[in-house]
Order: C-alpha cells, then structure tokens, then sequence
C-alpha cells in the first residue's frame, strides 16, 4: 500500500482504521499462497479468471450455485436476476457495491471486474450473448 | 550522499519520522485530526429526566444498542417490548463454546467443539478503557473484567520475506529499530547536521534523551551489551547461584529490519484504542449481554424476525413473523420504535420513513471480516514460548495470532485465535470457502509461525461476517463522503422511529459505538415524549 493510499484509508475511515493500517495493510512482496491467485495479496485480488474470481470472492454472499441466500436479509440470485440483462448494471454494481454490498472496484482492476461480470452473465443457467471488455469498465468508474 | 540527505532532512521532519515509528506525537496528532482521540461526551449514568407518562417504546434488536435501551426506557417507566431475530441477545456481542451450533448462509452449520470454560468471540473481543458507555455497563451490571492484552513482547512479528521467514519476538524489533535510529540521530545532532540549529541546551537534552529512548552507549553506540539486553531480552538471561553468567543478545542488522517493514506494526499498541488498559470480560464477550438478559430479559421476544414497519402520527406497527417456522405475520405496536437493526438487514425490509432516512440507510455497505478459533491439546504458546496473552502480527492471511488473555498456566486444552482480518481481499477470500477449509487454511498460516500446530491442533469454528444470516456483514463500512452527506439524516428521529446501533455512531464497529449511539437516541426520543 502506498503512502498515499495509506492516507486514503486513513481519511476514509475512522475507528479501525488506523488498526486496519498498523495490522495488516503492509502489503507484501511474498509470492502467492494459492495458485489460483487467492490468498496473495491483503489490499488488491489478485485472482484474473472470472471463474476463479467468482467462486473466492462473490460466492461468499451470493453462494456456489449464484442461488443467493436468505436470514433476517436476504443476498439476492443472480441465477435469474433479470438486471443482469443490461452490462452497464453488473459493472456498476461490482464497482461501486449497491445497499449493504461492498464497492470491488477498489480490489479489481478493470478487466477483473470484466471477467467476472462476463462470467456471472454467461454460467448459472445464463446466457447472454454480449459481453463486455476492460474498456466498458473502464467507462463505469467513477 | 546520505550523509547529505541526512542533513537536508530538517527537525522537524526528522522528529515526526522518530514521533512515527515511536507512536508518540505524529500519530497522536494523525488520530486527534480524525476524531479519534476525542474525549467520550457520555456521562455516566445517563439521566432521563420527567415523566414518560405510560409511553411505550418498541425495541428492534437486543444486540448492545437494544439491550441498553431496553434497559434505560424500562427503568424510567416506559413500556418496553423488544424484538429480537435470535434465539439469544447479543447480536455481535457473541461468544462461542463447546456443543454450541451456529448455522451461516449457504446452509453450512458448524457445531463448536472447544472443551468446558474454552470459548471464542467471533465478534468484539476487546474493551478500551475509555469506552466509559459499556465498561459502566459492565460495572452496573456485575460484569467480571479481566485484562486484554494486546501488546506482549514476547509475541511475534512475522513477516514471511524478512529474517528468513523467521517470527521476531516483538522485544527486538522495537528495540533494535529505536536503537539504530536513535543512535543515527545522536550522530547528526552531535555532527550539527540538523539544517536547524539547536541550541546548545536543547542539544544537550536530545542527545541525552536519545541515549535514554534507544539504550544507547556513553558512545551514543546502540550495541549489543547490558544496556540493550534490557530491552530486547538477553541470549542467556541471567540466573542464581553458580549458574552460567547472562550473555547479552545480538541486535537484527538495521538494514534488514527496514527491508522487513515489519515497523508497520510498532506503533499498534499505542493506537489510542489500543492503549493499556484494555479489558475483556471473564468467561467470554457474551457476559454482558448475559447480564443485559438477567435484567430485562422477560422484555425480549426471540426468534422473530421483523418484515414490516409502519408508523402514523400516533404509533409504529411493527410485523413480523417466527424466524425459524414463518407462519402467520404477527404485529407489535407501540408508541416509539427504537430500530437497532443493521442498515444491511434494515435496507431489506418495508420501512415507513422519509427518504433522507432511506437514502442514508441505503448508503452504508458492510465490511467483510473474518475471525477463526482454534482448540489445540494444550497451551504451547505458554508451555513452549513463554507467550501468556497478546498478539502475534503477520503478513499471512491470518493477519493475528490472539493468545488467550486468561487462565494462564492452565493444564488441559487452550483455544487461540487463529485469524482475524477485516476489510481486504483476506476476509472476502475467507469468508467465501466453506467453514472447513477455512479452518485448515488457518491451520496452515499459522504452523508457519508455531510448527506446534501440525500436531496439537484438534478443531475450530470459523466465522466470515458475510455468512452471519442476520448481519450481512461485519460493521457499517461509512465513508468519509457518505458520512458528510448522510450520517446526520441517520441519526434524527424520523417521526417515531429512531436508529441506533454501531453503524449510527463515529465509532464503528465498536460495541462503545452501540452504547452511545443508542443513549444519544434514546435522549432525544425521551425529550420529545416528556415535551408530549
């Protein structure tokens, strides 16, 4: 992590923040852990297939089958999520978090985002036939 | 040409690298420009002055905001009615023992197989001692408190490319750092080059403070010998009698502790949260909603989970239905509603409130974390290391080793926290493979740093915060933007629905967050009942 996004968290957060600096934000050198690129680095994913990116990271809410899950909330399918129809939406979505969902577009770069929305839109029963390229994403961020 | 860059570096800058790595005045000041080193306004105990008048307040929530609010509305005469999705109170303020079951989305159900009196806090595990708002809970409330330790000497830094990969106990890293720079700055000062004269009298006092700060020599030299075995520890301590003499240790070369950049951690234990004391509750986290419980318990509807709130201009009706069978809605009303339910869960649910109200419940995401206890067949980190409480840091994806802060010298089986990461890649990784992999990838980071975990580990229960069916998350993740645009429109009342709970607080996160953002609302709302 760079001194200046050090400063980012720094102004961002409050509480844990300096915690979340001092405890584990020294990023490190070290090689990966995992050979799908999990576990390797502490501020950015490092996994690139959409596949790979789906099942270590957004399956943790939206489940292995995209099947969602239900408690007091509720993660929503993307199994047959109709919005997932437009492009625009799944990127904005991953970028920028949507309610209580995280904003990705910290911790992917543009073609990650593009791999796992391209990913989500083409597996779980879906299949759209567009896709999308790093450049659309590009075009998303804020 | 680092002479030169030494001389070009002024004092003041030199001074705040020192204060940085020392933890003293740049991160104090970096902490009081954010907020974070402000006084609590709690006054303990809190005064609802005049009369409810029979007013009743429905309480959404028996976590830390709920219960307290509970308690206090109760005790000034107001009827009180809370509504709470487990089958416990709580919410975070959680402990894990053996034979306890704890189902997450997706199905997976772990049950704890930790021995009599061992447990785990997937949730807080530490109280500042300036959190006044809940450790005056814990003293009204008969709460047992015993020391958190978050700073051990004898702990670790690990840092998987530095020093061969071998753990550092935590005494030679600040030592040997401050003794190196301490001992570099002697130089400059007494070789005037500072580019800022000092004055003769104030040279002197450095120089003198410096030989004090990093147990440096007459020479101003930082080597190895008595003066720095003091701080980093000898390599043979000394003993009694005819026993072999102490031999004082080797400090780490400089260089490679700056390569390390295990300094990232020095200045942990002086975070202003993370400052001595720190206390935790005897027995597990979970003793103070326990005595919430003992209190106030009979106000407490369990299992149910809320689908519905409406208001009008004279009361809130709440639906909801039995969080583990569904039937038939039912409907609880009453004349104020405190809603402590967490924005992720809240932002799901048909709400009757004005959209600045929404617009700000729909504006905080959830911070991933993930936290993972860890039984083994007996305390090796004691028996074997002398490590009695505190923290081992590392840049594996475990982040921390947490000892156990109690029981010291216990025969018998110990639990250790073996990870705990929160907002990186780390804690969406964790929280996304199935509990039992998370395990054994805990399991493997941490005999990196204690081999003793090949053959004394013996089981776990592993938590990821996105998996916790009724918090969707770890903490209201605000930004410093959202928070400007709209923390305030969270907080105010709302017709008669009030929010409270970590994420309508400055401090996130932090069970001190739930305790006074629920005292604040509950102040406001009381004014607004006495004023009729």
């Amino acid at each position: 992590m760079s001194p200046e996004d050090q400063g980012k968290t720094l102004a961002v957060w409050r509480g844990m923040a300096l915690a979340m600096v001092l405890t584990g934000a020294a990023a490190s050198a070290a090689g990966a852990q995992s050979s799908d690129g999990s576990f390797t680095s502490p501020s950015h994913f490092m996994q690139r297939d959409g596949g790979v990116i789906y099942r270590t990271v957004c399956q943790g809410c939206h489940m292995a089958a995209a099947q969602g899950a239900v408690g007091t909330g509720a993660y929503p399918a993307l199994a047959n999520d109709p919005k997932l129809a437009a492009t625009g939406y799944s990127v904005l979505v991953v970028v920028n978090g949507s309610k209580g969902m995280p904003p990705f577009g910290a911790l992917l770069d543009d073609e990650q985002v593009a791999a796992v929305v391209n990913y989500v839109r083409s597996h779980f029963g879906i299949s759209y036939p567009d896709s999308i390229s790093s450049a659309d994403v590009k075009l998303a961020r804020p | 040409m680092a002479e030169q860059r030494k001389a070009q570096m002024s004092r003041r800058r030199l001074l705040a690298t020192i204060g940085t790595a020392a933890g003293s005045s740049a991160m104090y000041q970096a902490m009081t420009t954010l907020g974070l080193a402000a006084e609590s306004t709690y006054k303990v105990p809190i005064r609802l002055e005049g009369d409810p008048k029979g007013a009743s307040v429905l309480v959404l929530g028996a976590g830390v905001a709920g219960l307290v609010a509970a308690l206090e509305l109760h005790q000034v005469g107001y009827k009180v009615q809370v509504l709470e999705y487990n089958d416990r109170a709580g919410g975070r303020c959680w402990s894990l023992r053996g034979g306890d079951r704890f189902t997450e989305l997706g199905g997976f159900e772990q049950t704890c197989g930790f021995d009599k009196d061992l447990y785990f806090n997937p949730g807080p595990w530490r109280i500042p001692y300036h959190h006044g708002g809940i450790l005056n809970y814990c003293k009204r409330l008969g709460v047992s408190l015993e020391p958190f330790i978050q700073v051990n000497y004898n702990a670790n830094l690990h840092a998987r490319n530095a020093f061969g990969g071998k753990p550092q106990r935590l005494r030679h890293v600040p030592s040997d750092f401050h003794g190196n720079v301490a001992e570099l700055l002697a130089k400059a000062v007494s070789q005037d080059k500072l580019d800022q004269p000092v004055t003769a009298e104030d040279k002197e006092l450095l120089l003198e403070a410096l030989r004090q700060w990093g147990a440096l020599d007459d020479n101003y030299a930082y080597k190895a010998g008595v003066l720095s075995s003091d701080r980093r520890g000898y390599q043979r301590d000394p003993g009694g009698g005819l026993m072999d003499e102490a031999v004082p240790s080797e400090p780490l070369p400089f260089a490679e502790i700056l390569r390390s950049r295990v300094w990232f951690r020095l200045a942990l234990g002086q975070i202003y949260e993370f400052q001595s004391t720190i206390f935790q509750p005897v027995g597990g986290m979970d003793m103070i909603a326990r005595a919430f419980v003992r209190e106030i318990g009979s106000l407490i509807r369990y299992n149910a989970k809320v689908t519905a709130i409406k208001q009008d201009d004279k009361h809130v009706t709440v639906t909801y239905v039995d969080a583990r069978t569904g039937g038939t809605p039912m409907t609880a009303t009453a004349d104020w509603c405190l809603c402590t339910i967490p924005l992720s869960v809240l932002d799901q649910i048909d709400l009757d409130v004005g959209a600045p109200m929404m617009d700000a419940i729909n504006a905080v995401p959830y911070g991933a974390a993930a936290k993972i206890g860890l039984q083994f067949k007996r305390r090796f980190w004691e028996e074997d290391e002398e490590i009695y409480g505190g923290i081992t840091y590392t840049d594996l994806p475990i982040w921390q080793i947490g000892y156990s802060n109690t029981s010291y010298g216990s025969p018998g089986k110990g639990v250790l926290l073996g990870a705990y990461v929160f907002d990186s890649p780390y804690a969406y990784e964790f929280t996304a493979l199935p509990p039992e992999d998370r395990l054994k990838k805990a399991v493997e980071y941490g005999a990196q740093i204690h081999p003793q975990y090949e053959t004394e580990y013996e089981n776990g229960i592993a938590d990821g915060w996105h998996r916790v069916p009724w918090v969707l998350g770890c903490f209201g993740r605000w930004t410093e933007e959202a928070r400007k645009q709209h923390y305030k429109d969270l907080c105010d009342i709302d017709g008669r629905i009030a929010l409270a709970g970590e994420h309508a607080s400055n401090i996130p996160a932090w069970q001190e967050g739930a305790v006074l953002s629920s005292l604040d609302a509950i102040s406001r709302l009381h004014q607004r009942v006495v004023a009729g």
